[in-house]
């Protein structure tokens, strides 16, 4: 039985990123802890939500946590499954989709993620896999939540390579170029809840996780952390959560030879 | 009109030096033995064209078979990165390969804008992206009526594609399901398409109509090989060989034991060995 005073960081994320979705969402899943938290979500108090991957599964339900977007068993347990083409036209370009849930290399404070190159484009240090669905996931989607654990290489000042657009240099610069959607509403990282400024759309904490203090997220952001005049702390993970989470892991790795799949 | 072949003359007949080709396969169906055989026949100087390069582009690319990938995502899909890949694009091993980045949205648009006989993709795409800062292909239109600006992609247009599926009829037409990825879209974009099938079956008579099938005389070349996209899958048939995933991280990290790996797994076999492959999968 899991012990809900003995949590690691990670789990405290997925859960977290978990409790922001809702049963009437239509959620289009990234690899990794977005699709962790989201079938936590589905496992718990969202069992109607809709989980979309990029391979085409619509409304998918899997028993364990997909290795890639395009595991057979996101089309085994989904009620349809449509081609590519039809799925960033009709369904994301279409304004189908609620929450786009994307993960990033390089993050700076107004959302903007980076997942293509370290360094220079043309001659990078480090290349990175690239977008794949997320330059139009950011902003076709009605709303984005990002997910990321913290460390000063990974939230950074300035990103090297605009992958996926967030708020921009914040304030309207989304309205700007004329993208109709939110864009990042919601950022869960390992250690604290972040939204952005209603005015600004700078990142601000919200909410720190249990016995996280103010200076570990400073010493592990790259740029000055603004806090929110009322920090609330996040509710540690409920018995359910945790066991569901666990129960999940468990259940990928057995099916997976060792690997997660988060 | 579909022609039957082994797998050996449906390349040698349609793939050429310098021609642009598409291998696709939405991590599902993904045409591996076909691309092993393209590499034991040594062609040059391609242009590979695929949304998710994965292993076989990688492996192709190690083998200094392309010289230019056009992509959207260039990862090991649920493992990491493409390691042989990215050691030509960061240090021209074995050749430096020029790149054309795009995003998964612009490669379906293309895909479909190419199948559908346009010259281009219109898509409301590229917002605030950096890619169409270094990738000259992704341009803007506005719409006549509403005066929207729109992002615009060229249409693919490869010579020749070629795709695993899971059957094919004895008059060669072929019945793609699961996951279907791209794959219409890139048979009815290209000039010569090659199907490799798991079965082969008298005629589709008991499908359901709506079932996705491609008529023979939309396909070249059909070739029976069972097995044909290990360690992708084919559903119904045989599940992802996830571990083999994973050994490919380690494989392609390291020159030697890439080439190695190469050797003995592909440049000494032939397509009859995915058959093994996959039993027990």
């Amino acid at each position: 039985m899991a012990s809900i005073t003995d949590f690691t960081p990670n789990e405290m994320m997925t859960i977290a990123a978990s409790r922001a979705l809702s049963n009437d969402d239509v959620c289009f899943v990234g690899i990794g802890a977005p699709s962790a938290a989201c079938n936590v979500a589905r496992l718990t108090h969202a069992p109607d939500i809709t989980l979309i991957y990029e391979s085409g599964t619509i409304g998918t339900a899997p028993d364990v946590l997909p290795l890639s977007i395009g595991d057979g068993e996101l089309c085994e347990t989904a009620l349809t499954t449509v081609s590519v083409p039809e799925m960033f036209r009709y369904w994301l370009q279409g304004g189908r989709i609620s929450i786009g849930f994307l993960g990033a290399a390089q993050l700076d404070r107004f959302g903007n993620i980076n997942t293509t190159v370290i360094g220079d484009y043309n001659k990078p240090k480090v290349r990175l896999p690239g977008g794949g669905g997320a330059p139009e996931i950011a902003t076709s989607c009605r709303q984005v939540f990002i997910t990321m654990k913290q460390a000063t290489r990974g939230m950074v000042e300035k990103i090297d390579f605009y992958t996926s657009f967030g708020h921009g240099e914040g304030g309207d610069h989304r309205r700007r170029l004329g993208i109709a959607t939110q864009g990042p509403t919601l950022l869960i990282t390992d250690l604290a809840l972040w939204k952005p400024d209603p005015e600004t759309k700078e990142f601000t904490v919200v909410s720190l996780h249990p016995g996280v203090t103010r200076s570990q997220v400073q010493d592990t952001c790259g740029w000055t952390v603004r806090f929110a005049e009322r920090v609330e702390e996040t509710p540690p993970p409920t018995e359910l959560e945790l066991t569901t989470l666990r129960e999940l892991q468990a259940r990928t790795e057995r099916a997976h030879g060792g690997k997660k799949g988060s | 009109m579909a022609q039957f072949q082994s797998l050996q003359e449906a390349v040698r007949d349609n793939l050429r030096d310098g021609d642009t080709v598409a291998f696709e396969g939405f991590t599902h169906l993904i045409p591996h033995a076909a691309a092993h055989e393209a590499i034991r026949q040594g062609r040059r100087d391609l242009t590979l064209i695929r949304m998710t390069p994965d292993i076989i582009y990688d492996q192709m690319i190690g083998m200094g078979l392309a010289k230019k990938v056009v992509f959207s995502y260039a990862g090991n899909p649920g493992v990491g990165l493409l390691r042989r890949m990215r050691d030509a694009i960061e240090n021209g091993w074995p050749r430096s390969i020029e790149t054309v980045e795009h995003s998964h949205a612009a490669m379906a648009n293309a895909y479909e804008a190419g199948a559908a006989g346009l010259p281009c993709a219109v898509f409301r795409g590229y917002r605030g992206a950096g890619l169409k800062d270094v990738n000259p292909e992704i341009r803007s239109v506005t719409c006549p009526f509403t005066g929207e600006e729109l992002a615009a992609v060229p249409a693919h247009r490869p010579d020749v594609a070629f795709i695993h599926a899971q059957k094919a009829s004895r008059r060669g037409d072929v019945l793609v399901e699961g996951i279907i990825g791209v794959q219409k879209e890139a048979v009815l974009a290209s000039k010569r398409a090659v199907v490799t099938v798991e079965e082969i079956v008298d005629d589709f008579d008991d499908l359901h109509p709506n079932l996705c099938v491609l008529p023979h005389w939309t396909i070249t070349s059909v070739a029976h090989v069972p097995g044909g996209a290990h360690p992708s899958y084919t559903h119904g048939y045989y599940e992802r060989d996830n571990a083999a995933y994973l050994e490919w991280d380690k494989v392609s990290a390291d020159r030697d034991l890439f080439m190695q790996w190469m050797k003995t797994n592909v440049l000494e076999k032939a397509p009859d060995v995915f058959a093994e492959r996959v039993k027990g999968l």
